[in-house]
């Protein structure tokens, strides 16, 4: 087994005249997490498609846990497994059934996954809605037990597509526990996510891809030093204010025609406590005031100069 | 150990018997049309022998018919909702996402037929076919229920939404009607004639009508299975190519 999960170079695929992917070149250490960032129609879910033998690419070489995705599709899809954008649940069967037939279809002998299936839905706290038909499910429930699905045969690379989007905020975090679990026993993980702070918070190492593109790739940490930090925005009534203002907060940037200034800060109560006070020494006060922290179109306007509005055209 | 194509009738089977619709579509409705042709309007045909012995060949057809929509849909709600692909990227013999359905789809038509010729028989059906011929009812409803399915998977497998795979599947329960399933096509008018005439549906029920009759006619029979092996092979290889190229 080599160190590296996956690997893919020079990938392209085309569908008649519209360029997906553009030379994907990507690699992935063993037990950790890539996240593949973009929006929607960047190619998100056709990389994942690719990596995981669903469709094949026009060029390019892939090798998933050492094996060829094209020539060795079989031993690539024995040691992967896959949860798709949308929760791939059978909705007339219940939970435990849908973990069955997970088990069947892996073929593990009867008396073993009946344990797997117990594990499982203990593990994702879905005991309780055991028996009762997915149709009832909540959205965060599929997911979980999608995901749960996923693991039946105990894939040592595991890819999520947007396991998140949809979910609300208590889902969310529970998702990103699951996956943290994951890592810890040793999986590896591919991820693509719309959102800047999941790749923040679950990431080793992030790509983000634009129009079929890679425009960058890193740790977390390097991505953001590209990118303009968290903020204060503060709007004034007037030239005059906005003047006195720029004066006494020379780290700062003005835009005269918002008559707008943009103060770094780290966003906590006490740099702001501290702004705030600087300004009321001076007399001043600011129409509008609002803390801004990078999100994914700041990365795509700082990256590629437009925002995720244009690139998913 | 289960082999994969078990694995997914049994969940196809599952579903129809958890889908009420389904069960009503595939075997009720048959039944329904049968009492409504043969009790309301068979009397109004004259077709030179009792009603009940003249639709029921044709009936055993619609039957069939009946059962595909709600394959369709199905097939179409695996490939929208992700199944399909949850599958294709498991080591699992790809074929037997689709032989689940088709095996499935075969069981609730043969669960159809067995009905109609239930009621076919409390309604005065009198047939003259040995135990042969009957066995050749069987063979041609089942083989017609497979080369159909066939094309029914493929064309649940293209379309765009569940929707259109139940509207793609309407011409199937419309066709028996433009056949001689109902009324001896030689009393319909110019160009329904033909087109009753050559198309396939009216061999098949030809063949099930000297079946049944004890008089099977190879003028019938060769066409009839010509047209099945020829709707299951197009059917087949839509739908496997469907099922490769669609992710």
């Amino acid at each position: 087994m080599t160190t590296s999960a996956i690997t893919a170079s020079g990938l392209r695929k085309a569908y008649q005249d519209t360029v997906v992917l553009d030379g994907i070149d990507l690699e992935v250490p063993a037990g950790t997490i890539f996240s593949l960032l973009g929006p929607n129609g960047a190619g998100k879910t056709t990389t994942v498609n690719v990596l995981t033998t669903l469709i094949k690419a026009d060029t390019g070489t892939v090798r998933v846990a050492g094996y060829d995705v094209a020539t060795e599709a079989k031993a690539v899809r024995a040691a992967i497994g896959v949860t798709g954008q949308f929760a791939a649940v059978d909705e007339l069967l219940t939970g435990q059934e849908n973990l069955q037939l997970m088990v069947d279809l892996n073929r593990i002998p009867t008396g073993d996954g009946r344990k797997v299936v117990a594990g499982l839905l203990e593990r994702f706290q879905l005991t309780e809605s055991a028996q009762k038909p997915v149709s009832t499910y909540s959205g965060g429930m599929r997911r979980k037990l999608d995901l749960a699905m996923t693991l039946v045969g105990n894939p040592r690379i595991i890819f999520l597509d947007e396991p998140t989007t949809g979910l609300d905020p208590r889902s969310r975090r529970t998702m990103w526990a699951i996956i943290r679990d994951l890592v810890a026993d040793g999986v590896t993980i591919f991820l693509t996510t719309q959102y800047l702070d999941e790749a923040d918070q679950l990431a080793d190492r992030v790509a983000v891809l634009d129009h079929g593109r890679l425009v960058a790739q890193g740790t977390p940490d390097e991505l953001k030093r590209q990118i303009p930090g968290t903020h204060v925005r503060l709007r004034f009534s007037t030239a005059e204010e906005l003047d006195a203002a720029a004066r006494i907060m020379p780290e700062s940037t003005r835009d005269d025609d918002t008559l707008t200034l943009q103060v770094p800060s780290d966003g906590g109560t006490k740099s702001v406590r501290g702004l705030l006070d600087r300004l009321d020494e001076y007399a001043l006060s600011a129409e509008e005031f609002s803390v801004r922290t990078p999100d994914l179109d700041d990365v795509f306007l700082a990256l590629t100069g437009h925002t995720t509005e244009v690139a998913a055209k | 150990m289960k082999s994969p194509s078990m694995v997914m009738l049994r969940r196809n089977v599952k579903h129809i018997a958890r889908n009420p619709m389904t069960v009503f579509n595939a075997v009720l409705m048959p039944v329904v049309v049968m009492l409504m042709f043969v009790y309301v309007f068979g009397d109004a045909f004259s077709v030179g022998v009792d009603y009940v012995d003249y639709a029921t060949p044709g009936l055993l057809l619609l039957a069939v018919c009946y059962g595909l929509g709600s394959v369709a849909v199905s097939v179409n709600s695996d490939m929208t909702k992700g199944i399909i692909n949850r599958f294709k990227v498991m080591d699992v013999p790809r074929s037997a996402v689709l032989t689940g359905h088709v095996i499935a789809s075969l069981l609730t038509n043969l669960l159809a037929i067995a009905a109609i010729i239930g009621v076919a028989f409390l309604l005065g059906f009198s047939p003259s076919a040995s135990a042969l011929d009957w066995l050749g009812v069987i063979g041609v409803v089942a083989l017609l229920g497979f080369a159909a399915g066939w094309l029914t998977i493929a064309l649940g497998l293209a379309a765009k939404s569940p929707e259109t795979a139940g509207l793609a599947s309407v011409p199937l329960v419309m066709l028996p009607f433009f056949s001689s399933a109902i009324a001896p096509t030689d009393t319909m008018g110019p160009g329904v004639r033909q087109f009753a005439e050559y198309q396939p549906f009216t061999p098949i029920i030809e063949t099930l009508r000297g079946l049944l009759n004890g008089t099977p006619t190879a003028g019938d029979v060769v066409p009839a299975i010509a047209w099945c092996a020829g709707i299951a092979l197009v059917g087949y290889l839509w739908a496997s190519s469907t099922f490769t190229k669609r992710a």
